[in-house]
C-alpha cells in the first residue's frame, strides 16, 4: 500500500538467461576479435584455443600439483590468520585498556601493503611455501582482526551487565555473550579474508616463484605459451568465483543457524 | 481542473494479476481541497501515483486542465508520506527546497525569495542550513511542504503526509495545510486513511471502496471555511459528517469481506 | 587531562615497539635483521631528495593516474549498469568473474599488449582497481531509495541533475567503499608491476636492494612503503569523511531514534 521498494519484476529465470547470454557474448568477442584481426592473436588467442590449452593443462599432473599447492597455501594461511586474529581480537577487544593502547598501532600496520613484505619473505624462506604463507597470513590477519574488533565493540552493554549480575565467569561471559554477538562479524571477516588470501597466494607464487598456479603463469609467460597463460588465469578467476560463492553461502547458512540459536536464548 | 476518468490499474507479476483500481471517476475543481479516504489497502497510493504521472494506468486516464497526464505534469507538486526518504539527506534544507526550482530554470534571485517565503510560511525560518536529519519528524514534513509550495504548483498532491507524525504535530500541520490552501489558492488532493482528518480538512470527501477500488461515495463538507481544532471538531455537523463517512468506509470493508 | 591520556595511550605502544626493536636489535649479528639504527641511517642515506624524485615520484604518478582513471571508468560504467536492470543482469556474471581474478596475474597479460613502459603499469592499475569501484557503484545505484527517485521525478529533477544530484550522492557511501578497496589494490599493483619490469620506482628499487643483499636499504624501502600505505589511507579517510559528512550524521541520527 505505502510505496515500498518496488520488487524486481525480472524473474530469476530470465536473469540467469541474461547472465548466460552475457558470458556467451564475452566468449564470442574473445573468439572473434583475434580471428578477425582486431587484436593480434599472439597477444589474445581465440577463446577456443584458450579452452584447448585449458584441456591440455587439465591432463597434466603438474597442473593438479600446482592447484593443490595454491589451495594448500591458501587454506593453511587463512586458517592461521583466522585463528590468530580471532584470539587477538577477543583479547584486545574485551580489555578496554588494550583496545585503547593498540588502536593506533593497528591503524598504522593495517594499510601497509602486504607486497612490501615480498623481499623479506624471499630472504627468509626463498621460494618455499613459507614465503607464500607469510604474505597470505599478513594480509588475511588484518581483515579478520578488524571485523572481530567491530564485533566485540557491538556487544550490548546491557547483555554484558546482565551476565555479570548473574556472576558469569570471565570465560562464561566470552562464551555466552561476547562470542555470539561477534560471530556474524567473524564470518564477514573470514569471507573478506578468503578472497584476499587467494589474491596474495597467487601473487606470491607469481612474483616470488613459490610453487602453485601463480608460478605456472610466470613460467607460461616466460616460455611464451600465451594460450596456456590465459587458461591458467581463467582458472584463478574461477577459483576466486568459487571461493566467493562458498564463503557467501557458508556465511548465510551459518548465520541462519546463529539467528535461530539466538532466538532460543532470547526466550 | 483535475479529471480522473475510468481509471483502472492492474499489477502483473509473473502470471499473477492483481487488480488494484477497478474503475475510478471523479473530478477536482480548480481551487478545491478534496480528501480521498478509504480503508487501508484500498489502493490510495496507487491512485495518487497514477494522478502524479509516476505510474501509467492500465486503462482510463487522468487529465489536468484537459491535458492528459503521461508523466509528472508541470505545475504539480507531491508531498510524500515518507518524509524521511523523500527529502535528500545529502542536501541541506535549502538545497532540498531549491533543487526543483533550479531544475525549472528559476533565476537565482527569485529562487532565494521563493525559498525564504516558503520556509517562513511553514514556520521554519532560519533552518535553511540544517540537514533534514537534524530536524524532528514534524519539521521534516514541513520542509517537504515548503519544497512543494516553493515549486509554485497549481495542484498539490499529498499522500498521507501526516501518517507518521505524532498527534499534536499532526493537528498543527493540518491547520498549516488549510491556511496555505486559503492563502495560495492551490488545488489540493489530500489522501488519508484518517476519517476525522478528511472531514476536518476537505471541502469535499471522496470515499473509496476496498480493493479493487471504485468510488464509494462523494460528500460535500458544508462546514464553515474557518476551521478550528476545538470548535470544528465539537460541531454537531462535523460529528454527523464523520459518522456518515465512517459508515461508508465500514460498508466498503464489509463488501470486501463478502 | 583526558586528551593527554588519549595521546599517551595512542603513542605508548608504537613507542614501546619502536624502542624494543631499536634496543633488541642493537647488537644483532643476524645478516637479515640488522640493527634498527643501521636501517634508520640507511633510510636517511637512501631516500634523498634525488632518489625520491627518481623513484618515488614516478611510482606515485603512475599510481594516481591509474587510480583516477579506474575511479572515473568504474563510477561511470557503474552508474550506467546500475540504472539499467537488463544490462545489469547480462553483465553481472562477467563482472563477478573479472573481479575474482587476482589482479597481479594481469601484469603478464598487459605486458603482452603494452610492453613494459609506464602505460603498462597504469593499465595494470586501472584493470585491477576498476572492478571493486564498478561493482560497488552498481550496488549503490541499485539500492537508491524508490521514494527518492519518485520525488526527483515528480519535481522535474531529470537528466544530468538526476545523476549528479540524486543518484551519485545517494550511492556515495557505497562508491566510497569501492574506492577504498581500490586504493589498496592500486598500491599493491604499483609495487608488483614495478617488481616485474621497470627501470625505476619503489618496487623496482626495493627488489634491487634485496637482490644485491643491501639489507638495511631494503628494510628502509619496506618502511617507506609502509609509511606510504598509511599516509594514503589516512588521506583517503579524511577526504571520505569530508565528502560523506551527511551520511555520518544521518546514521548517528538514526541510531539515536
Amino acid at each position: 500500500m505505502t510505496s515500498a521498494r518496488r520488487a524486481d519484476p525480472a524473474r530469476p529465470g530470465s536473469t540467469a538467461l541474461l547472465g548466460a547470454a552475457g558470458l556467451a557474448g564475452l566468449l564470442l568477442v574473445i573468439e572473434l576479435a583475434p580471428r578477425l584481426g582486431v587484436v593480434d592473436d599472439r597477444y589474445l588467442p581465440p577463446a577456443s584455443r584458450i579452452a584447448a590449452a585449458l584441456a591440455d593443462e587439465a591432463g597434466t599432473p603438474a597442473f593438479w600439483t600446482a592447484l593443490t599447492d595454491t589451495l594448500l597455501a591458501w587454506s593453511l594461511g587463512l586458517a592461521i590468520a583466522v585463528g590468530a586474529a580471532v584470539f587477538a581480537g577477543i583479547v584486545i577487544g574485551s580489555i578496554p585498556v588494550l583496545r585503547a593502547l593498540t588502536a593506533s598501532t593497528i591503524e598504522f600496520l593495517r594499510p601497509i601493503p602486504s607486497v612490501a613484505l615480498i623481499p623479506l619473505a624471499v630472504l627468509m624462506y626463498g621460494t618455499e611455501l613459507g614465503s607464500t604463507l607469510l604474505l597470505v597470513c599478513y594480509a588475511a590477519f588484518w581483515q579478520v582482526l578488524v571485523q572481530v574488533l567491530y564485533g566485540v565493540a557491538d556487544v550490548d552493554p546491557v547483555a554484558f551487565e546482565t551476565a555479570r549480575s548473574f556472576r558469569f565467569s570471565a570465560w562464561g561471559r566470552v562464551r555466552h555473550v561476547l562470542w555470539p554477538t561477534a560471530l556474524p562479524y567473524v564470518f564477514t571477516g573470514v569471507r573478506l579474508a578468503a578472497s584476499v588470501a587467494l589474491v596474495l597466494a597467487i601473487t606470491a607464487e607469481l612474483v616470488i616463484g613459490s610453487p602453485g598456479l601463480g608460478k605456472e603463469i610466470a613460467v607460461a609467460q616466460a616460455s611464451e605459451a600465451v594460450p596456456t597463460m590465459y587458461a591458467l588465469i581463467v582458472v584463478t578467476g574461477l577459483l576466486g568465483v568459487i571461493i566467493n560463492l562458498l564463503a557467501r553461502t557458508g556465511e548465510r547458512r551459518l548465520l541462519a543457524w546463529h539467528q535461530s540459536v539466538r532466538g532460543e536464548v532470547a526466550i | 481542473m483535475l479529471e480522473v476518468k475510468g481509471l483502472r490499474k492492474v499489477y502483473r507479476s509473473g502470471s499473477r494479476e492483481v487488480e488494484a483500481l477497478r474503475d475510478l471517476t471523479f473530478t477536482v475543481d480548480n481551487g478545491d481541497l478534496v480528501c480521498l479516504v478509504g480503508p487501508s489497502g484500498c489502493g490510495k497510493t496507487t491512485l495518487l501515483r497514477c494522478v502524479s504521472g509516476l505510474l501509467d494506468p492500465t486503462s482510463g486516464d487522468v487529465r489536468v486542465d484537459g491535458r492528459k497526464v503521461d508523466g509528472p505534469p508541470k505545475g504539480m507538486a507531491v508531498v510524500f508520506q515518507e518524509y524521511g526518504r523523500s527529502l535528500f539527506p545529502w542536501m541541506s534544507v535549502l538545497g532540498n527546497v531549491e533543487l526543483p526550482l533550479k531544475q525549472k530554470g528559476v533565476g537565482r534571485a527569485r529562487r532565494k525569495q521563493l525559498v525564504e517565503q516558503s520556509l517562513d510560511a511553514v514556520g521554519l525560518t532560519g533552518t535553511a542550513s540544517a540537514y533534514p536529519w537534524q530536524l524532528s519528524g514534524g519539521m521534516q514534513q514541513r520542509v517537504a511542504i515548503a519544497r512543494a509550495i516553493a515549486y509554485e504548483p497549481q495542484t498539490l498532491l499529498m499522500d498521507e503526509p501526516f501518517a507518521a507524525v505524532d498527534a499534536q504535530t499532526r493537528a498543527d500541520l493540518e491547520d498549516l495545510v488549510r491556511e496555505l490552501w486559503k492563502r495560495l489558492g492551490v488545488t489540493i488532493l489530500f489522501v488519508t486513511h484518517d476519517i476525522d482528518e478528511s472531514v476536518y480538512l476537505g471541502q469535499r470527501v471522496v470515499m473509496l471502496s476496498s480493493s479493487p477500488t471504485v468510488v464509494q461515495e462523494e460528500l460535500a463538507i458544508d462546514l464553515p471555511a474557518e476551521r478550528n481544532q476545538l470548535t470544528t471538531r465539537a460541531d454537531p455537523r462535523f460529528i454527523q459528517l464523520r459518522t456518515r463517512v465512517y459508515e461508508q468506509i465500514q460498508a466498503a470493508k464489509r463488501n470486501a469481506v463478502r | 587531562m583526558n586528551t593527554v591520556k588519549k595521546i599517551l595511550l595512542a603513542v605508548a605502544l608504537p613507542a614501546g615497539l619502536f624502542a624494543s626493536w631499536y634496543f633488541l636489535s642493537a647488537g644483532s649479528e643476524n645478516f637479515y635483521a640488522p640493527p634498527l639504527r643501521k636501517i634508520l641511517v640507511a633510510f636517511g642515506d637512501t631516500w634523498s631528495l634525488d632518489r625520491i624524485q627518481a623513484d618515488v615520484l614516478p611510482s606515485l604518478l603512475r599510481l594516481f593516474a591509474g587510480y583516477l582513471l579506474a575511479a572515473l571508468v568504474g563510477v561511470g560504467a557503474g552508474v550506467a549498469i546500475g540504472m539499467n536492470r537488463t544490462l545489469r543482469a547480462a553483465v553481472e556474471p562477467v563482472l563477478e568473474f573479472f573481479r575474482a581474478i587476482p589482479p597481479p596475474v594481469l601484469v603478464p597479460v598487459i605486458m603482452l599488449f603494452a610492453g613494459i613502459g609506464d602505460a603498462m603499469k597504469v593499465i595494470v592499475i586501472v584493470f585491477g582497481c576498476v572492478w571493486p569501484v564498478l561493482l560497488n557503484t552498481v550496488e549503490g545505484v541499485r539500492a537508491v531509495d524508490s521514494v527518492v527517485l519518485e520525488t526527483a521525478r515528480s519535481y522535474g529533477v531529470t537528466g544530468a541533475a538526476r545523476i549528479t544530484r540524486v543518484i551519485l550522492p545517494s550511492a556515495g557511501p557505497q562508491v566510497a567503499a569501492g574506492l577504498r578497496q581500490a586504493l589498496s589494490i592500486a598500491i599493491i599493483l604499483m609495487v608488483i608491476s614495478e617488481m616485474f619490469a621497470a627501470s625505476n620506482g619503489l618496487g623496482f628499487t626495493i627488489v634491487q636492494f634485496q637482490r644485491s643483499f643491501a639489507i638495511p636499504e631494503m628494510w628502509s624501502g619496506i618502511i617507506l612503503l609502509g609509511l606510504l600505505g598509511f599516509v594514503l589511507s589516512l588521506l583517503f579517510r579524511l577526504a571520505e569523511r569530508r565528502a560523506l559528512r551527511w551520511y555520518e550524521g544521518l546514521r548517528a541520527a538514526q541510531r539515536q531514534s
